[in-house]
């Protein structure tokens, strides 16, 4: 297989030490399964999430995703854009597209770009990773290179909001996408094509200045799992994770529930199932541990 | 007919489609000549095929067979192939009416065999009573159609008439030919935006277009085949579908006496009156108007802005109330929308858009926002963009003043608003120039005894001769013994018949076309109008060869009755569905076939049975009933007889054997042209016979109805509710006879109605009339 | 005329409306809403808003323009784009939404401690700093919005979380002192200002009526 290269886009969450750094060291280890070589994008600068609006308005958002695609144009020529978070890719996707709409618009992001000697060309393609799985590779392809099966794992395939909504994957629907479901059944885990919270919001991040309402949202996620007696959860969105995993303890001491349930990536599945250890699918990153899956790593 | 003289009769049995598989047919074949006593029996292994056809051609050609029954599948089937018009011909079903029906088993044979030969018996039977149909020759060809209302919708009848080659005489009530339409500034739409436009903001989305009326206008006037009579109306129409005698009363004074083929009525509508909605203060300021009203303003204004009447003001800000007196429950006021005035509304707020600027705020006030036709939702979406205002609110109270106050109630916001605004425009509805309604007081008869309901008739047509014309004037002034004018439905309009064949009417050769059948807008009357001309100029051609219109289309039966035996009772001539029968000098009914559909509600009136057509009569429906074989008491085989309308039930019986639905064994069903053909001898002389059991399935009836002759179903139900009276003397169960809506979509309910009296009768037990 | 009558003028009028088609991201559809509902009953925290989006649309019609800057609702926005996918106008609503937060914010009008506008400021505050999110300095001064008090409460609340996140090795004590961030800070920050300068030449100076009685 030829090797894969593409200009990486890992975004803050995904750094060392930051809340979803187990994505970005799974990612990590997936590509080099999957012969997929990342450079990341030189000194990329943060997309400031859907969180960012208060303070920062339209303009001075859509010119820092502009920023990092005129990086990348600049310095990982022809290579398309990948990012791993949901909110990343979203944010970058949809600046790349309101600035091909809008010439003004256009024009003015690179009147403040040239401030700090940038230049946006807007003509490189931005995928989410999940795309590159799914539209790239291929999940047929993805079933070939299984070693370890993940057997007799039930998990429910999470996809959230932004990786669903407003862009999605090609050909799937926004109320029930399928690839994640068919990725868990590629790596020999069994799909809960039942699992009615699929597209369901976390609450994103009004998680932190909205915690209740978010964690009730939360909650019904955790429960539908469970109803459909999934093992784990399975995501393809930074956020999602976090807020469904951590959140866990709290939840549980406002509802009086028991939750405990492991909430991980599809990159960590590929991971393990590839035959990867433990440490290289980062399961030591999980606050709930995913026994099942440390289990099929140690075989 | 003379040609009577020397009848041969013959029977072909089809084998094919498995019929020779599952029944013994030389069995049948002698059920047909030992029972049925046909000259001629013969078997074929595809009597669809062109060889079986050719087979009977020859004996009808070479060895003079004039009556044949046809023993094979459904008479709804290969229609084309067995179109022998030049004999007494009838179908016998044992394809679909027999071996689809039953279970292909052992212990079903032995029934299946006996429905079979059952079924050829009754169609035996009932070919000796038919005659070959023939036209009555009492008209010819007229190629004149005449249009009333010379609108958009009469305007457009006529060129679509005159330009397929037919005279077209064209009577306008006003000076002027273009109705409303003349009074428009723009009109809505036509079509809807390309393709591909994007849903956004910016989209270039459809405006108001000119109306085009002029040009309409000029090819009226100037197209050879069309005569337009101006501030002219009909004074007088008699006669029938292509031998109509139609006098015109026109500006000098004369009148003329046209001769006319088929005629469009396109009176159109007028607006609602807002005079009697107090609350919208139409009289308290001229600067409350109505949508037509507002045309004019925009007419006036010419290029410049439009102003406000009372002072002449630029207006700067207009609110438009819709559905002014409409979907209103209350007493005086429109029980239905028109479904257009949010179309026109949106119009108007765009005339405001365009000649008084973006300035200029207009604001739209609905409950339901309706936009039909195919341009609706663009040029809803063309209002958005160009800045209307969209509020779903209800309007409370319009007060005059200065500035007018609209108190209002904003349903999304759940909250009472006050707006001042320059103008404000209603949204009016639209009531129909119908002719008075020849029913309206037939409500008062539902239930009456028969000697009640004449003396009410009598009442009645004394008191409508003095008073419609007061009330409502006669559009069409037909001299019909039914009443001058075409038959309501609801709420006023012209009943059309709308979902199955619109433009149909209750009169035969007059369509209805335009608003006055329904509300709609300019596209939609335009539609309306054209198939209107095409049903008119369908009706001349049927009527010139004496054929019905549908849904007997072709049909050249038509009712006779024999003088002697009639009593005068005047039954048929109220009853008929179509206003066909008048009565003549001697009171006698006289019969205008042309105007005839040939269901024959008349001949289930007849209380002494002396109407009948040459093929359906009492006899020819009698005789099946009296051939039908009935089993001893001790076979335990109940019969259960089965009268099926043949336009939905027998359909749905047909399609309920196809799709592998089981139909009782003791069920013989007999196809009946409409319910209300029934005659109660049918039911008295199959009780007598031995039946067990009897179903009538007929159409939906009431202001709904389905029935393709309007009013059959209706008749048979109220005439079979005085059956209970016959059983009474017959000391019968009242169960054993009932009565049916089956619509042609009941696939799975119309055979389980008949397993429904298998089991009544399982509980009453036999009839005792078994001989 | 008087104030009176001016303020009623302001009623179902455009004024409000072409204020945010000028002003606010996306502002020109707002007019393009047919009312039909589909965004409020789609939204995950729909409960929780006082005008759902349905209802700030025919509010901005209605030219409610203090009612709806100083509203709650659009702060409740989880960003899921439920409502964008369903609308079948294609309105952009959770942009809309956005865009009069920060119209709102811009103006003054969020309403006080309003949680969500607060933790968005920080967020935007904390990545402007050096190009990057540092999510442990995010989350301290989260707790500590409300001032030092209830800080130390918050965080101590959620100190269980934190030490597992640092020993999951998600958390890192070390960003709080210096931590990630891009190394063209200043180059970054000049084009931010430089952005935020050319988009509000573009604004439209708007008046707010002077009486803000519109019931």
């Amino acid at each position: 297989m030829a090797k894969r290269e593409y200009s990486y886009y890992p975004g803050c969450s995904s750094q060392k030490g930051a809340s979803s750094s187990n994505l970005m060291k799974s990612v990590d280890t997936m590509c080099e399964e999957l012969d997929i070589q990342l450079n990341e994008i030189p000194d990329w600068n943060c997309c400031s999430a859907s969180i960012g609006y208060a303070s920062g308005s339209e303009l001075p958002r859509l010119t820092l995703s502009a920023r990092n695609i005129a990086l990348s144009e600049e310095h990982n020529k022809n290579q398309e854009i990948v990012a791993t978070c949901a909110a990343c890719w979203l944010a970058t996707k949809e600046a790349a597209e309101r600035l091909k709409e809008d010439e003004s618009m256009f024009a003015e992001a690179n009147q403040a770009l040239a401030e700090a000697g940038l230049k946006l060309q807007n003509t490189t393609p931005i995928k989410h990773m999940a795309e590159v799985i799914v539209e790239d590779i291929g999940i047929d392809s993805i079933k070939e290179g299984v070693k370890k099966p993940l057997e007799g794992i039930k998990i429910a395939g999470y996809v959230g909001c932004q990786t669903n909504r407003p862009f999605g994957i090609a050909g799937e629907s926004f109320e029930n996408p399928m690839y994640l479901d068919n990725l868990i059944e590629a790596v020999g885990a069994d799909a809960i094509p039942t699992y009615e919270k699929k597209v369901q919001c976390c609450g994103g991040a009004l998680a932190f200045s909205e915690p209740e309402k978010s964690q009730e949202m939360i909650k019904g996620i955790i429960e539908a799992a469970y109803d459909n007696e999934a093992d784990m959860i399975a995501t393809p969105c930074p956020l999602c994770q976090a807020n469904v995993e951590i959140y866990q303890d709290q939840i549980n001491e406002k509802y009086n529930t028991k939750f405990n349930i492991p909430v991980v990536y599809y990159s960590q599945l590929i991971a393990v199932a590839y035959g990867r250890s433990a440490s290289d699918a980062a399961l030591d990153g999980q606050l709930i541990a995913a026994k099942q899956l440390e289990d099929v790593a140690k075989k | 007919m003379s040609e009577q003289a020397e009848k041969k009769y013959a029977a072909y049995i089809c084998t094919g489609c498995g019929i020779g598989d599952r029944l013994d047919a030389g069995e049948l074949e002698q059920t047909a000549s030992r029972d049925g006593r046909m000259n001629v029996v013969k078997q074929h292994e595809m009597l669809c095929s062109q060889d079986g056809v050719q087979m009977i051609r020859n004996d009808i050609d070479k060895e003079g067979v004039n009556h044949a029954v046809i023993v094979g599948c459904s008479r709804r089937a290969k229609v084309e192939a067995f179109a022998f018009n030049d004999i007494a011909m009838t179908r016998c079903n044992i394809r679909e009416g027999v071996i689809w029906a039953r279970p292909d088993t052992e212990e079903a044979k032995e029934t299946t065999q006996e429905m079979a030969n059952d079924y050829i018996r009754m169609s035996c039977a009932e070919i000796k009573q038919m005659n070959k149909p023939s036209p009555s020759g009492q008209q010819g060809r007229n190629p004149n159609v005449l249009v009333v209302g010379g609108g958009i919708t009469g305007m457009t009848a006529a060129i679509e008439a005159a330009e397929a080659g037919y005279s077209v005489h064209l009577v306008e009530k006003s000076s002027a030919l273009g109705g409303h339409v003349a009074r428009l500034h723009k009109r809505v739409p036509f079509k809807a935006a390309p393709v591909g436009t994007p849903n956004s903001p910016d989209a270039n989305l459809p405006m108001p277009e000119d109306t085009g009326i002029g040009d309409i206008i000029a090819a009226v006037e100037g197209n050879d085949n069309i005569k337009v009579y101006l501030n002219s109306t009909v004074t007088k129409t008699s006669g029938a579908p292509g031998r109509f005698s139609v006098d015109i009363s026109t500006e000098s004074g004369d009148t003329i006496t046209e001769n006319i083929g088929s005629i469009v009525q396109a009176t159109g509508f007028k607006l609602y009156d807002p005079e009697n909605l107090p609350e919208f203060n139409y009289a308290g300021s001229p600067d409350i108007i109505t949508n037509l009203e507002l045309e004019e303003l925009a007419n006036a204004a010419g290029d410049g802005p439009i102003k406000r009447p009372s002072d002449g003001k630029e207006v700067t800000s207009v609110l438009f109330v819709q559905d002014v007196g409409q979907n209103s429950s209350d007493e005086g006021r429109l029980p239905y929308d028109s479904g257009i005035g949010d179309l026109v509304s949106i119009k108007q707020a765009l005339y405001f858009k365009h000649h008084n600027g973006d300035g200029c705020d207009a604001t739209i006030c609905y409950d339901n926002l309706r936009t039909p036709g195919a341009p609706g939702e663009d040029f809803y979406r063309s209002g958005q963009r160009n800045g209307v205002i969209f509020t779903k609110s209800e309007v409370k109270e319009v007060v005059p003043g200065d500035s007018i106050t609209v108190k209002m109630h904003d349903k999304i916001l759940d909250e009472d608003a006050e707006v001042k605004v320059d103008l404000v425009v209603l949204d009016l509805g639209m009531v129909p120039n119908s002719g008075p309604d020849p029913y309206a007081a037939n409500e008062a008869l539902e239930g009456m005894s028969d000697e009640d309901r004449a003396e009410e008739l009598e009442a009645q047509e004394a008191h409508a001769a003095d008073e419609t014309s007061v009330k409502v004037e006669s559009i069409l002034n037909l001299d019909y013994r039914q009443g001058t004018d075409l038959p309501h439905l609801k709420h006023g309009f012209t009943d059309s018949h709308f979902i199955c064949f619109p433009y149909e009417t209750r009169r035969t050769g007059i369509y209805a076309a335009g608003p006055v059948r329904r509300p709609m807008d300019m596209k939609q009357a335009m539609d309306d109008a054209t198939g209107a001309a095409m049903k008119a100029i369908q009706e001349i051609e049927n009527a010139a060869q004496g054929r019905a219109a549908h849904p007997r289309v072709g049909d050249l039966s038509y009712p006779t009755f024999r003088k002697e035996g009639c009593t005068q009772c005047k039954r048929c001539t109220v009853e008929c569905p179509f206003g066909a029968i008048d009565e003549d000098e001697e009171r006698y009914p006289q019969y205008n076939e042309a105007r005839c559909r040939r269901c024959g509600t008349c001949m289930g009136a007849c209380p002494v049975r002396v109407i009948s057509f040459e093929n359906y009569s009492v006899n020819t429906v009698g005789a099946q009933i009296k051939e039908c074989d009935i089993p001893e008491e001790w076979d335990e085989k109940p019969r259960i007889l089965v009268l099926a309308c043949e336009n939905d039930a027998y359909p749905a019986l047909d399609q309920a054997a196809i799709s592998g639905e089981e139909i009782s064994p003791w069920a013989r069903v007999i196809p009946v042209r409409c319910l209300g053909s029934t005659s109660l001898s049918w039911v008295t002389d199959a009780l007598n016979n031995g039946f067990d059991g009897i179903i009538m399935m007929g159409c939906k009836r009431g202001d709904d109805y389905q029935c393709h002759f309007v009013r059959g179903s209706t008749m048979a139900a109220e005439r079979m509710a005085k059956v209970g009276d016959t059983l009474e003397t017959l000391n019968l169960e009242p169960e054993r006879v009932v009565v049916h809506e089956v619509a042609i979509t009941d696939i799975e309910r119309a055979p389980a109605l008949i397993k429904e009296m298998e089991e009544t009768i399982e509980k009453v037990g036999l009839s005792p009339f078994k001989f | 005329m008087s104030e009176l009558n001016k303020a009623m003028i302001e009623q179902y009028r455009n004024s409000f409306l072409s204020e945010v088609e000028a002003n606010v991201e996306e502002g020109e559809w707002v007019k393009m809403c047919m009312q039909c509902g589909v965004c409020s009953g789609s939204c995950p925290l729909g409960k929780h808003w006082a005008h759902p989006p349905q209802e700030i649309f025919m509010m901005i019609r209605a030219g409610k323009r203090e009612e709806v800057l100083t509203s709650d609702s659009m702060w409740m926005c989880t960003s899921c784009y439920n409502c964008i996918v369903r609308c079948p106008r294609q309105l952009p609503i959770t942009h809309i939404m956005h865009g009069l937060a920060t119209y709102a914010k811009k103006l003054g009008l969020t309403p006080k401690n309003q949680p969500t506008a607060k933790f968005a400021e920080i967020f935007w505050n904390n990545m402007m700093k050096k190009g990057r999110v540092n999510e442990l300095k995010l989350g301290l001064s989260l707790y500590f919005k409300d001032g030092f008090g209830p800080g130390i409460k918050e965080a101590l609340r959620n100190k269980d979380l934190g030490m597992k996140m640092m020993k999951a090795k998600r958390m890192a004590a070390g960003e709080f002192f210096g931590g990630h961030g891009v190394k063209d800070v200043s180059g970054l920050q000049k084009m931010i200002k430089k952005a935020q300068e050319l988009e509000d030449a573009r604004m439209k100076k708007f008046d707010e009526p002077e009486a803000s009685q519109d019931g």
